[in-house]
């Protein structure tokens, strides 16, 4: 049924859909709707969830640790400090290897307060285990809860489904909910491979010594590298059965370009408008959208950006003393495989608007230079 | 409650023989956590009147039922003394262990 | 064994039930009450239990991975987050069809008095499905006996060095928990295990937040003897420093030991390393304290309901 949703709703539908069990949220402006919708669903009794209304974003993550062990799918939803606030519990839910799925708000961090978008809430948690879907449109947003869910269940490792602030968590799009079955028939229950039960009782998460901590780790990250593959496969089993295409990256109008811009998030959307308009004037311009940074999609950025003649990073964030984090994900993995020049671009912190003006900047400074004038060239800033 | 039997240690040779997470697969039993021990309790059953308080106040779980009478079990018992302090008929003597 | 055969061979006179959930071979130190209170409360609630064990001295009692010395499941989490592990683990078991199983959040002071006691709050105003144990020792002794809020006035610690000894009284967490009006608060002791049995299978038959906190000296951190243990938690009561009470829905408040005659708790400090460098002006000054305490607590239960 095709409905018009905001990008928050989308998620609350992707979990309804997934028939989650056990909720745990606390509220944080951009996610509210998120868990009203889901509260309205469980009140309803549209969805058999046990919603547990916490008092923390870390009591949240914590109760979907628990549930999670206990068997049940788990959800919630939060954005900048509270995922920030959850970050120790992140790492519990990877090393832990329980499959919660979250959805996050990219939210800027405070101070200055900030409600608005930009990614470093997010990116701080790049390295807790978890794997990383940023969604360009609410389509997305519903049909990655329910990937996610399937890949984070066959793997044990916990996922995160990132959506930006306002531009994406507060617009309205059409977007097609599909059947219950359908979705039941794409996502069985969850049938973990241990859970906590009195039947057969073991002791999680004991004291690890030196003998033993270094093999589970490495364990998490074997399971880590068989993702790619599982959610490239999980998205072809979903579009047979719904007729939409996920990937690890959506890559348009890549072939046969020389500019190729690697965005994320809606900017990925815009980058298209950008695209088009700069082909119009004859400039073979591309871009790349990576929608999975965790597991880095090594092949498909390799492959596709080797072909070109310059590269152009956006990020909506900064990893500071260093670069733009996409800038560094990328660079990182063409480093060998390709000596293309690799522009980074910082633009949008906090909300700034990126726009087709943007762009235009970005690409005309690509098109002009070699190699990169500078090290970081912030766009937009007021110097 | 019975006399307990220890148990083994489990060793993993691989990673592939561990689980994914961190959880235990056996019983701390392998630990015998009678070598802690620098005094040992001994039960003079002549004078004990089976009143279960030694048994009862063990952090240990090492002394044991059998026949209707306290058996301390030295392959546990850590020697905390607990058992001849609260026995009220002070049947139960700390001694010294040989080393 | 060579039994007296003289003797007439009686039935032992058990005053707890036989069956062990825990077993030999775990790592406490000599004497712990912690261990102590895990057995009985075990005892008291059987199999069909599960615990929620954050950082405090059971996550390493109970031995490291791949082990466990209890009969019972165990989810080690995070330190401030007992209260709310129990309740998402019972949720989910509730979700996945175990609606038999007693979920116990299992922490120390610190994890209960200090970091844990959000969680603790958000749990308890809910009235989550759970029962909370807080065995008390009163320091961090698994870090090597550092001040928690649990440590009693005039104490020392590795942080609270004689010089400076702690200067504030011990919070009153029994008081914090009944004004959350939930259905059952207990204190507990290990040396009185008839009466910790008996609250903790009261505790069992009923739904919603259960806490009981149970006193559970620490030879290693208090400075005692391992064989005071037992002595110590008699004198704790007898001296009524730790009461032994009840409160049903944050309104009823029942007494269950009265010392007939109050113990001076020169008593109980003098036997404890942690306190042998109190003057007797500040012995006094814990005696006023422990009287007022007591006082209002009689009041509390002559008042009630409250």
């Amino acid at each position: 049924m095709r409905k018009v949703l905001m990008g928050n709703h989308a998620l609350s539908y992707g979990a309804m859909l997934s028939r989650v069990q056990v909720i745990a949220a606390y509220p944080i402006t951009p996610q509210t709707q998120v868990v009203e919708l889901l509260s309205e669903m469980c009140a309803e009794k549209i969805l058999d969830a046990q919603f547990i209304k916490v008092e923390s974003e870390h009591s949240a993550m914590a109760a979907c640790l628990g549930a999670s062990l206990a068997g049940a799918r788990t959800f919630t939803a939060t954005s900048a400090q509270g995922l920030a606030l959850m970050h120790e519990l992140l790492h519990w839910a990877s090393g832990g290897r329980l499959p919660v799925v979250l959805g996050n708000i990219n939210r800027a961090m405070a101070p200055g307060w900030s409600i608005w978008t930009d990614q470093n809430d997010s990116l701080s948690q790049r390295d807790t285990g978890w794997m990383q879907f940023y969604c360009g449109s609410n389509q997305e947003v519903l049909d990655s809860v329910i990937q996610a869910f399937k890949v984070a269940e066959k793997l044990h490792i916990p996922a995160m489904i990132i959506l930006d602030a306002f531009s994406l968590s507060h617009t309205y799009e059409i977007v097609d909910v599909p059947d219950q079955e359908k979705v039941d028939k794409f996502l069985p229950p969850f049938q973990p491979k241990f859970r906590l039960t009195p039947d057969e009782p073991h002791a999680f998460g004991g004291l690890t010594s030196p003998e033993h901590y270094f093999e589970l780790r490495y364990k998490l990250q074997k399971d880590m590298e068989k993702a790619p593959a599982l959610i490239e496969e999980t998205g072809q089993e979903f579009e047979e059965l719904f007729g939409r295409k996920l990937g690890l990256v959506d890559p348009y109008k890549c072939d046969d370009a020389e500019i190729i811009l690697v965005t994320s998030g809606t900017t990925g959307y815009t980058a298209r408008v950008a695209v088009d308009h700069f082909r119009e004037k004859g400039l073979k311009v591309g871009n790349l959208r990576i929608r999975v940074l965790r597991p880095f999609p090594f092949e498909k950025v390799q492959s596709i950006l080797s072909h070109a003649k310059k590269v152009a990073v956006i990020d909506r964030n900064i990893s500071y003393g260093h670069h733009g984090i996409f800038y560094q994900e990328v660079k990182s993995a063409l480093y060998g495989n390709s000596s293309v020049p690799v522009f980074g671009y910082i633009t949008g912190l906090g909300g700034r608007d990126i726009t087709l003006n943007t762009f235009q900047k970005i690409i005309e400074e690509t098109q002009r230079n070699e190699t990169p004038p500078e090290r970081i060239s912030w766009i937009g800033v007021k110097k | 409650m019975k006399k307990q039997q220890p148990t083994k240690k489990i060793i993993f040779h691989s990673e592939k023989e561990m689980p994914l997470a961190p959880y235990s697969l056996g019983s701390m039993l392998h630990n015998r956590t009678g070598a802690w021990r620098n005094i040992r309790p001994e039960i003079n059953l002549e004078n004990c009147i089976q009143c279960g308080i030694c048994w009862k106040f063990c952090p240990d779980v090492a002394i044991y039922i059998e026949n209707e009478y306290p058996v301390v079990d030295y392959t546990y018992c850590k020697g905390c003394g607990l058992c001849a302090e609260e026995c009220p008929v002070k049947c139960i003597t700390m001694v010294e262990e040989e080393k | 064994m060579n039994h007296p055969q003289k003797k007439k061979q009686n039935k032992m006179r058990l005053t707890l039930p036989l069956e062990e959930y825990m077993h030999s071979g775990h790592l406490a130190c000599q004497g712990c009450g912690a261990t102590l209170a895990m057995r009985y409360v075990l005892k008291a609630l059987g199999q069909r239990t599960a615990l929620c064990i954050p950082a405090c001295c059971w996550s390493v009692i109970d031995g490291p991975f791949p082990y466990s010395s209890l009969d019972v499941p165990i989810f080690h989490c995070a330190f401030e987050t007992a209260a709310i592990s129990a309740a998402g683990l019972k949720a989910g078991l509730e979700m996945v069809g175990d609606h038999e199983t007693q979920v116990v959040a299992w922490a120390g002071d610190g994890g209960t008095f200090d970091i844990g006691i959000q969680a603790l709050s958000g749990v308890a105003e809910r009235n989550d499905d759970i029962i909370y144990v807080c065995y008390d020792n009163e320091a961090y002794m698994n870090t090597g006996i550092q001040r928690s809020s649990a440590t009693p006035f005039g104490a020392w610690t590795t942080t609270t060095p004689v010089k400076h000894y702690k200067n504030r009284p011990k919070k009153d967490i029994d008081a914090i928990l009944a004004a959350h009006r939930i259905p059952y608060v207990a204190t507990a002791n290990i040396s009185y295990p008839e009466d910790l049995y008996r609250k903790v299978l009261k505790a069992k038959n009923i739904k919603g937040t259960r806490f009981i906190h149970i006193y559970a000296p620490c030879p290693s951190g208090w400075k005692t003897r391992p064989e005071d243990t037992i002595k110590l938690g008699k004198l704790a009561v007898q001296t009524c420093i730790f009461p032994l009470f009840e409160v049903e829905e944050g309104s009823t408040w029942k007494i269950n030991i009265k010392p007939r005659e109050k113990k001076p708790v020169e008593e109980y400090l003098m036997r404890q390393g942690r306190f042998r460098h109190l003057t007797a002006e500040a012995i006094a000054l814990i005696q006023e304290e422990v009287d007022r305490r007591w006082a209002r607590l009689l009041k509390y239960e002559e008042t009630s309901p409250l």
